[in-house]
């Protein structure tokens, strides 16, 4: 039989799971818990393996599943359908395979949680939605697994719900990402009425001709939904405080897979972004500038994920770059080397995270390089990746971005600087991290010198290494998506010019945080601009300005509404013409004869005058 | 045995009556008031007898016993609420009766 | 008959209306209750001309029984309970101020010019011509017959009402027991 006909199976084994995790709340032992949720991820990786090796063997040519009709709309029925091809495929086996090792670190991380049932519920579920995001066929499929990874992610960063920051930050992950869904929506709906479809292969390969400033129109929105879910300006601002959630979801979602939805949607609706190019450019021109504001961010930051969260910021404003610069499959190649070594980066600080005792200030860690040798050297190895040392998988990646940012005609030599001078801060930041929480003296009291990870928290995160370093050398051929791959010749100078920035973002890391003097200055230093660095650059700031603080200004102001006064002045009204009526009800008898009388006079009068 | 202008005779009914009126209106001892009702009530037989020497029917009569027989059962009962009204408040001012204000 | 008598009766009727108008103002502005009861007496006998003169002697005649002989005799009784004194006089001069009368007179003569107008702007007051006609006396005879005849049930239901003010009268003024009688009862 036919491997590719099980591809159903693959999101199935997750959703099954959450829902009888969900169904049986509170009636399964946590080891049963733990085995149902990583297992049925286990299950979809093992089976992503298979279909992809059959996939590969057949030639690679996609494939389509269709399971059932959803919305039978006349003229353009939207199924619940499946379409595999190498773009799905890799992004299918980053997600099942980086999020099998995830949930088996979380399983041990979530250990004696008394929720930790419902923590694999929705992380199931997201597994679910993120593959109906990249698996479906039409962009109704799509958007509802754009929607449920938002659910989810909402869900899960506000997991520890006690806390209310947590909640907060899950609210402003939330509203800040419907912003962007609202405007994907709005491009969906014009992209419906452009082609009457909303099939993806349908729409890409469509002949007709449509309005030029619609698809304009359509696109740019779309970049909008991607700019939200992938955080990069100007909606940027929900990363950094979604790290308020446990870290194994840190890793998951805002690091190796829901962030990279943006990117996804792009690289598969790429031909459309092809015939409107000044998207792209613009595309290219927000990946730039995220990376160097991230870049500058996290230097400034003083808590281990917020580093590592606008770390990804930045590493995303790299594949959007690419995309920028029409190299799609270099950013998809980046795409998963990134959740490689940045769910390596997430999950190691989550054990040094653990054994700190869940106090995540780098500036209290310090020499854990002898306390936790395995960790720094995971965490060391991570980092290396990150910064593109040669020979990583992270070099090869960032390496296609930038060639092919130098010669492409929707990018250019400045965004190339741009990326090189992103690359630097990469590397001065990276190692600042290393040096401040592996070497120096040990700035924590902490009173178990030999604290031994559990080997759930260490066995994940090696196969996570080993792909790390040597997953560069995997070879994605995107022939069949992307058209054939194109090789820029550039000179050697352009070609080794990142290598040379992170080398000097070493020594000056090394200058600033390795040396003797310095680790007798170790206090976060609270200048101006270092503040300002710290809280995202201002945008924070911004937009509470523009937005939080007129709607709350109306809201006050509206307090006491108009329709209410309306309600109001009629009840005042009446007991104030009580107030003026009852006076002439003084109880006196004659008072009233006359009252009576007097009207008599007037009605006899005014009948008289009117005959 | 003599005839005069209705006109007159009704003029004289609303005169008397208007008199009546005022005194209600502007007498504060209760048993004025009474009183003026007295001369109202009158005013209002006299109305009918004029309209039954009109006619040349007895009906105006008739009327007038049945206005006397009012008459007569409303000043019985309003006298007796006089008696108990000076028990009550001590005089016959009428202005003192406003428990009813508001 | 002739002219003097038509018009000799017409002044009578005149007379005793200008009579019992008068009366009555000086019932209504007098100070002392028995003064004005006394000048109301004078005007229920002034009406009971008016009425004599108009054909009615059976309604003149209990006038004069009925009215001025029964009820204002009732009138005279609840004075004399009352204990009417100097004091109460007294009172009455004070209670009524020209103000009292501004209001009131000023409504009344509003009220008499309309009702006025509109008995003067009349055209027909009966079928024939207006009023230069004999006038027939109806007797007690005519009334008694209507009076037995189609007014029997009004003469049954009157016999209610003076029941009702009978039974009101005797147990509105019988006397309290001693521990009912609420504020300050000063007789």
């Amino acid at each position: 039989m036919n491997m590719q006909e099980l591809l159903f199976l693959v999101p199935s084994f997750p959703l099954v799971s959450s829902l009888i995790l969900l169904l049986l709340a509170g009636r399964l032992s946590p080891m049963l818990v733990a085995l149902l949720g990583v297992g049925s991820m286990g299950l979809a990786a093992i089976l992503t393996l298979f279909i992809g090796v059959e996939f590969m063997g057949m030639g690679g040519n996609a494939f389509q599943q269709v399971l059932f009709n959803w919305l039978p709309i006349a003229g353009a029925p939207i199924n619940f359908g499946l379409h595999l091809d190498q773009l799905s495929l890799v992004m299918m086996g980053v997600i099942t395979g980086v999020g099998w090792m995830i949930h088996w670190y979380a399983a041990a991380y979530m250990f004696g949680d008394k929720d930790v049932q419902r923590f694999f519920v929705y992380m199931n579920l997201f597994v679910f939605a993120m593959l109906m995001l990249v698996l479906g066929d039409n962009l109704v499929l799509l958007y509802l697994g754009w929607e449920g990874v938002g659910l989810c992610s909402f869900l899960l960063i506000g997991f520890w719900q006690h806390k209310a920051d947590n909640v907060v930050a899950a609210k402003k992950a939330f509203i800040v990402t419907r912003v962007g869904d609202t405007a994907m929506m709005i491009g969906l709906l014009i992209l419906f009425s452009e082609f009457s479809s909303l099939h993806i292969t349908t729409i890409v390969e469509s002949t007709v001709q449509v309005s030029q400033s619609n698809l304009w129109l359509a696109c740019l929105l779309l970049v909008g939904g991607a700019v939200g879910k992938s955080a990069q300006l100007p909606l940027q601002t929900w990363l950094p405080d979604a790290m308020a959630g446990p870290t194994p979801v840190s890793a998951l979602i805002h690091a190796a897979t829901m962030v990279t939805a943006g990117v996804y949607l792009i690289a598969r609706m790429h031909p459309l972004f092809l015939q409107v190019e000044g998207i792209l450019n613009l595309v290219a021109w927000i990946g730039a500038l995220t990376l160097v504001l991230a870049g500058l961010a996290a230097l400034a930051q003083t808590d281990i994920k917020r580093i590592l969260a606008y770390s990804t910021m930045s590493q995303i404003g790299y594949m959007f770059l690419g995309l920028g610069a029409l190299a799609f499959d270099a950013a998809i190649f980046h795409l998963m080397t990134h959740a490689f070594f940045k769910a390596l980066l997430f999950l190691t600080a989550g054990s040094i995270i653990l054994k700190m005792h869940h106090q995540q200030d780098i500036f209290k860690m310090g020499g854990l390089f002898r306390s936790l040798p395995l960790t720094s050297t995971f965490l060391l190895i991570g980092l290396l990746a990150l910064v593109a040392f040669p020979g990583s998988s992270g070099f090869f990646s960032k390496e296609a971005i930038l060639a092919a940012t130098y010669e492409a005609h929707t990018a250019g030599p400045m965004l190339w600087w741009i990326g090189v001078l992103g690359a630097f801060l990469t590397s001065l930041y990276s190692f600042r991290l290393l040096f401040i929480v592996c070497f120096g003296p040990a700035n924590h009291d902490l009173k178990e010198p030999d604290y031994k990870p559990s080997s759930q928290l260490v066995v994940p995160l090696l196969p996570l290494v080993t792909l790390a370093v040597i997953g560069g050398f995997i070879s994605l051929d995107f022939s069949l998506v992307f058209g054939p791959a194109h090789h820029p010749h550039l000179p050697l100078w352009i070609e080794w010019m990142p290598v040379a920035v992170a080398l000097v973002g070493f020594i000056l890391a090394w200058v600033l945080y390795f040396s003797r003097s310095s680790f007798h200055t170790r206090q976060p230093s609270d200048g101006l601009i270092r503040r300002f660095c710290r809280d995202g650059l201002g945008f924070d700031w911004l937009y509470e300005q523009l937005f939080t603080k007129p709607l709350q200004l109306f809201a006050r102001i509206n307090k006491s509404d108009v329709i209410d006064h309306f309600y109001h002045f009629v009840g005042w009204f009446n007991f104030s013409l009580n107030e003026i009526l009852v006076i002439s009800q003084n109880g006196k008898l004659r008072w009233y004869l006359f009252g009576t009388l007097a009207g008599c006079a007037l009605m006899l009068g005014g009948l008289l005058w009117w005959r | 045995m003599m005839t005069v202008p209705i006109e007159h005779g009704f003029v004289l009914v609303a005169l008397l009556w208007v008199i009546g009126l005022v005194g209600l209106l502007s007498r504060k001892n209760t048993l004025f008031m009474l009183m003026s009702m007295e001369i109202m009530l009158n005013a209002g037989a006299l109305a009918f007898i004029l309209a039954g020497s009109l006619w040349q029917q007895a009906d105006g009569q008739v009327i007038y016993i049945l206005i006397l027989s009012i008459a007569a059962a409303e000043v019985g009962l309003g006298l007796a609420l006089l008696i108990r009204l000076r028990q009550h408040i001590g005089d016959l001012d009428i202005d003192k009766l406003d428990e009813m204000k508001g | 008959m002739n002219a003097v008598n038509i018009e000799s009766g017409q002044i009578l009727f005149y007379v005793s209306g200008s009579i019992a108008v008068l009366a009555s103002l000086f019932v209504v502005t007098n100070k002392n209750a028995v003064h004005a009861l006394l000048y109301l007496v004078v005007s229920l006998l002034a009406l009971a001309m008016c009425f004599y003169l108009l054909g009615a002697p059976f309604a003149a005649a209990l006038q004069i029984i009925v009215y001025a002989g029964a009820i204002m005799v009732l009138f005279v009784f609840a004075v004399m309970i009352f204990n009417i004194n100097q004091t109460d006089i007294e009172r009455e001069k004070q209670w009524l101020t020209w103000q009292s009368w501004v209001g009131p007179s000023l409504l009344a003569m509003v009220l008499l010019g309309e009702i006025v107008f509109v008995i003067l702007s009349q055209q027909n007051w009966s079928i024939g011509s207006s009023s230069v006609t004999q006038i027939e006396l109806v007797d007690a005879r005519a009334v008694g017959s209507l009076l037995f005849g189609p007014y029997l049930l009004a003469v049954e239901i009157a016999s209610f009402l003076l029941l009702a003010g009978l039974v009101g009268g005797y147990h509105l003024a019988k006397e309290l027991p001693k521990k009912a009688t609420k504020l300050g009862g000063n007789q």
